[in-house]
């Protein structure tokens, strides 16, 4: 993609002062004239080969010798839903534990009366953790966090295809700080309707 | 990326006035001292830490390029940077005097100053409104010219042909290709927006490739150094992209139920290999990278997850949780024989292998700190190359001598670069606010 440069060898400067250089040197030149390639810079050919076009964000580099390396900027909506407001969505863990406390039962069996009740209705099981370690670590364990209140609501009776769990790892805490307590806000699976 | 440069011999400009003699050289060393510009931008740009002792590095000067005021880069100053955050360069300040690539410098004053490298150059207007760069090196202890090159460049394209002079001087003094060139994909975090950025590999020059107000993860360049995959969560839930990042053309490469992450090319381009929790735990599979059923690799009840290929493309390193803690195993690419690599502690994340085959930089949790560490792959010893407390996502240069990685310092999410010695780090300043998942791009041809 994008520009080919057109980068050009400078004579050597030590081609004036000593013989083997100078022949060296014609000799190149000489080559290099026979291959039809000789001093012209105007000839010399600016390839595209980005067939999709350059970046919008770097137009300065388009046309340049130098590879503009373009990149074309995408942007992506956000988006937003309504949750029934008589419901409690949130279920929270245990530090390294993906077990659902018995303290969240009611609102989990409240949740699967819902889903019954409202068969086209769907829910995300979104997981989560605190901020310590990786980030993809993160998820995954986010992950097995959704998968204990899914089963918890396949008990409940609910359908499989009405509900999704799925991971934001550590990317979306619930509380900013660096502590306990706020880690403990984060170690949690929200129940988002879609 | 591709580059072909059509390497030219051009007519030798006629500046005999840039020719000084020795004497002249002196009278105008004695006559403007002031005129040298020094190089304070370099310093600006990024914070060097050089540690331990033994370091050897090849000490080079660079004079400003003539004319260099006719544009708003100071090309010596990046290339003195690139130079200084490979470490393996030491800046000498430069002798107060003017001189371009047709100039003759009187290389035993500069012997004398203690450079064994000295880099000249100028930056003239072409009638096009671009710009022609030239430079020349010189190896003042041989005495010898190295060569020299002319870009022509616009505005955008100044800092690239900065980069590429470091790679020329990297690769004449090294023996080694310099990555200076290359691009370094990143995130960050502005407020509630997040930005997939592709820079250069200073940071500098950075460009928005999404732009979104859900999370992007995990950025994997494609081999090609065109395509990157990453993870968004755009649709509420962790879902697999490719992008060309020119066009800003994207796909959806993974959309399964449940989780989908940890994206990974295969060296040879045609596979991408990532974690899907479509069995309920995330596991690892691979894909064909123009889409199609992924084929699971792994099958345990456990966490398996950041899968990526050796750069022989023969086995894929990973992280499980299957023998009660996360470690780093390998196992071949059909998923067969995975054998645990990492037994000293008991967590031990986020595997980088170096393109060379050599290393295997990955992070560990020592006493509640997650540091930036790296194995030698033959002998299996392990060297912990940082002292810092949050490190994440390593990913190394193709040339295998430096590892990207982010960190916290002072509060903030910020990039970091290493050599595989730990011995010299920088911190790479091209963006404002937080900065995490850096990826470093291939080569560029």
């Amino acid at each position: 993609m994008n520009k080919t440069p057109t980068s050009k060898a400078l004579p050597s400067t030590a081609f004036r002062r000593s013989w083997p250089t100078r022949v060296a040197g014609l000799v190149l030149l000489a080559s290099l004239a026979a291959c039809g390639s000789s001093v012209k810079l105007d000839e010399a050919p600016v390839e595209d080969r980005n067939t999709t076009g350059t970046g919008q964000t770097n137009p300065e580099g388009a046309g340049s010798g130098v590879d503009p390396r373009g990149v074309t900027g995408v942007q992506v909506p956000g988006m937003d839903t309504q949750q029934p407001a008589v419901l409690s969505r949130i279920v929270y863990f245990d530090y390294d534990s993906f077990e659902v406390r018995a303290e969240f039962n009611a609102a989990l069996e409240a949740n699967a009366r819902y889903l019954k009740a409202n068969p086209t209705r769907k829910v995300a099981l979104e997981g989560h953790t605190d901020e310590r370690g990786g980030r993809e670590y993160n998820l995954a364990l986010g992950q097995k966090r959704a998968e204990a209140v899914r089963r918890s609501m396949a008990l409940l009776g609910v359908t499989e295809s009405q509900m999704e769990p799925v991971s934001f790892g550590e990317e979306k805490p619930a509380a900013m700080g660096g502590d306990e307590s706020s880690f403990a806000k984060n170690r949690r699976v929200e129940l988002t309707y879609r | 990326m591709v580059l072909s440069p059509q390497i030219r011999r051009m007519q030798e400009p006629n500046r005999t006035e840039w020719l000084p003699s020795r004497r002249h050289l002196l009278t105008q060393a004695a006559a403007l001292p002031l005129l040298a510009m020094p190089l304070t931008d370099a310093l600006a740009q990024f914070r060097v830490e050089v540690s331990g002792a033994g370091v050897t590095q090849i000490p080079i000067s660079a004079v400003s390029f003539r004319d260099n005021n006719l544009v708003n880069q100071d090309m010596a100053a990046i290339v003195r940077a690139d130079l200084e955050r490979s470490g393996q360069f030491k800046f000498i300040e430069p002798l107060p005097v003017r001189l371009d690539e047709a100039s003759r410098p009187d290389l035993a004053a500069w012997r004398e100053k203690g450079t064994d490298a000295l880099l000249t150059g100028s930056v003239s207007r072409l009638a096009d409104g671009r710009f022609d760069v030239r430079f020349r090196l010189w190896d003042s202890v041989r005495g010898q010219d190295l060569g020299g090159l002319s870009f022509p460049a616009g505005t955008g394209g100044l800092r690239n042909a900065a980069h590429k002079i470091s790679d020329y001087i990297y690769e004449k003094l090294t023996g080694e290709k310099g990555v200076f060139a290359t691009r370094i994909a990143y995130v960050t975090k502005a407020g509630p927006r997040y930005t997939l950025l592709v820079a250069d590999s200073d940071g500098e020059g950075a460009q928005a490739a999404l732009t979104s107000v859900e999370p992007i993860i995990s950025p994997s360049w494609a081999p090609n150094g065109v395509n990157l995959a990453y993870v968004s969560f755009e649709s509420r839930k962790p879902v697999i992209y490719s992008h060309d990042v020119a066009t800003g053309k994207r796909r959806l490469l993974a959309n399964f139920r449940g989780s989908n992450s940890a994206p990974s090319w295969s060296p040879d381009g045609r596979q991408v290999v990532a974690t899907l929790s479509i069995s309920g735990n995330a596991q690892i599979y691979s894909m064909d990278a123009n889409g199609g059923q992924p084929r699971r690799l792994t099958q345990s009840g456990s966490i398996d997850t950041e899968p990526v290929f050796s750069a022989d493309g023969r086995s894929i390193y990973f992280v499980s949780d299957r023998g009660g803690s996360p470690q780093i195993y390998r196992m071949g690419a059909q998923g067969d024989n995975p054998q645990r690599l990492t037994f000293t502690g008991n967590y031990n994340i986020s595997p980088a292998p170096s393109p060379d085959g050599r290393w295997l930089a990955f992070i560990s949790r020592v006493n509640g700190a997650f540091r930036l560490h790296v194995m030698d792959l033959n002998s299996g010893n392990v060297t912990a190359l940082s002292d810092a407390s949050a490190d994440e996502s390593p990913s190394f240069a193709p040339n295998s001598r430096l590892i990207v990685y982010a960190t916290r310092d002072r509060g903030q999410e910020a990039l970091m670069t290493s050599t595989v010695d730990g011995r010299v780090k920088t911190r790479l300043t091209g963006a404002q606010g937080d900065i995490r998942e850096p990826e470093w791009g291939p080569f560029v041809r």
